[in-house]
């Protein structure tokens, strides 16, 4: 057993402890680790923004030689978003917020269409090279059933009659399977947060693992 | 009925001891039970594993804080090992949001007290923050030079030698995106998309369900998910003969598999404990009526 003689290790220890005191009830301690974290991840952020972006992207290129003179544009641009804070001048944010909706949609919708749509589609089709195994022809067949029934069931236009019904039933059932899967695995990726931590003061503060 | 009455009313301070404490023993005393690898984490693996020096350069980006990196780090570890030891070039960028640069650069000083005969330069590259998230990424597919122009420490890009010809996505052979949050999504479409550079990525195990839709359609080459693929991948780099480290998502398996097993059997007793409840509690609904 060495316990670290390091202090961060040790101010990274007992924060640790202090946010998992909330778990017995909200305390002073959890609140106090809580609000430095929220100010550390904020001025981090900023400080990381500012040497990264602000000074050598805008600052430097515009107040040294060469002078960038064509970035005051999109400068100006960024700097209508400001006008929010104003009453009178709050009409300003329309300008910039308009070239990122255009630009951004611009952008977005080809590109999603075809990544999330076209290709998913595309991928669920039955052609015959997923036929080439019992087990891949059982795996295009249960894709294509899941992906049908649960497109049938958040279908709304008609009366669930029929064979619409029983459809949207077994659609049902891949959903339920799918939230099952998802709890599954959220499950797991909380665990693997505690066991992040508990390795962190066993190993790393107390020295016995 | 009392006793499952008493089980549904338990405080849940109780489940979280139970949980504690089912992580920490295993960690203690583990078990080491077996991890196996599969078939996303084998083809993840085998894509950066047939990779050769002149196949152009691996790009690992760290998308991910302090709050995932439990899961995360020991796969970013893990890629960047298998690179610098079969002399892949690697390049580390440090996320396409502010916070994660520090995640970038634990792994870069881990990486450069491993491997002392590496240069920095020469056989990797890191690469620093730049804002601006999918017009990075756009951008990346113009040229690199212009949108970094320097690495992390301020080194010019042309005074890098291993980034001597790698101009945009032509020369990336592999994007590997670790991260916590939705950017996988945003290489698959402007990366993958549109330039046709191959992504796999790790991510954390919330995310991971929804990741099998894209793997499935081939749009992935492959994905480690959650603390069990960064285990995975760790397996294959130990049975290939490559450094492991400490292994530390393999160590943190068995507390897994304890901890999930408790809490597969609190949702079967409360189901089954909610059930006598209710039909106990009909029988007595039943008896007053009759009364």
């Amino acid at each position: 057993m060495s316990i670290s003689t390091s202090i961060w290790v040790w101010i990274a220890a007992l924060l640790t402890l202090m946010i998992y005191s909330f778990l017995y009830k909200e305390n002073p301690f959890y609140r106090l680790a809580e609000h430095i974290f929220m100010g550390l991840s904020i001025g981090y952020s900023v400080v990381i923004l500012w040497y990264n972006y602000i000074l050598p992207r805008i600052y430097e290129p515009l107040f040294f030689p060469p002078h960038q003179w064509s970035l005051i544009f999109p400068i100006l641009i960024g700097m209508m978003t400001f006008g929010i804070f104003s009453e009178k001048y709050n009409w300003l944010i329309k300008y910039p917020l308009a070239v990122y909706v255009a630009g951004y949609a611009g952008v977005q919708i080809p590109l999603q269409l075809q990544t999330m749509i076209l290709r998913q589609a595309e991928a669920s089709f039955l052609t015959p090279d997923k036929f080439t195994s019992l087990f891949s022809s059982f795996n295009a067949l249960l894709i294509f059933a899941g992906l049908v029934t649960t497109l049938i069931y958040f279908y709304f236009s008609a009366k669930r009659e029929h064979g619409l019904g029983g459809a949207s039933q077994v659609g049902i059932i891949f959903i339920m399977i799918a939230f099952g899967a998802a709890f599954g695995y959220t499950v797991m990726a909380r665990i693997s947060l505690l066991i992040g931590r508990m390795q962190f003061l066993l190993q790393d503060w107390l020295g016995i693992m | 009925m009392k006793f499952w009455q008493r089980f549904l009313n338990l405080d849940r301070k109780w489940i979280f001891l139970g949980i504690g404490l089912v992580v920490i023993i295993p960690l203690l005393f583990p078990l080491r039970l077996p991890v196996k690898p599969s078939k996303p984490v084998i083809d993840l693996f085998n894509r950066i594993d047939t990779l050769g020096v002149d196949n152009g350069v691996v790009w690992v980006v760290t998308d991910f804080d302090p709050g995932t990196m439990p899961e995360l780090m020991p796969m970013t570890m893990s890629v960047l090992r298998h690179c610098l030891t079969k002399g892949t070039p690697v390049v580390l960028h440090g996320g396409l949001w502010p916070a994660y640069i520090g995640m970038a650069k634990m792994a870069m000083d881990n990486i450069a007290v491993e491997f002392p005969d590496k240069k920095i330069g020469e056989d990797y590259v890191f690469l620093g923050y730049i804002p601006g998230v999918t017009a990075v990424i756009l951008a990346i597919g113009i040229d690199i030079e212009t949108t970094f122009g320097t690495d992390y420490y301020g080194v010019p890009y042309d005074s890098l030698p291993m980034m001597e010809g790698v101009k945009n996505y032509e020369d990336i052979s592999i994007i590997v995106d670790i991260s916590g949050t939705r950017s996988p999504e945003y290489w698959l479409m402007y990366g993958q998309q549109r330039y046709g550079v191959d992504v796999g990525i790790g991510c954390t195990a919330v995310s991971a369900p929804s990741y099998y839709t894209f793997l499935q359609s081939g749009q992935f080459v492959g994905m480690m998910g959650g603390l069990k693929g960064a285990a995975e991948y760790e397996e294959l780099m130990e049975r290939y003969g490559y450094p492991t480290g400490r292994r530390p998502a393999t160590v943190g398996m068995d507390a897994q598999s304890f901890g999930h097993l408790l809490i597969v059997v609190l949702v079967i007793l409360g189901n089954i404990g909610y059930f006598i409840v209710r039909r106990g509690e009909r029988k007595v609904g039943i008896e007053r009526r009759k009364e």
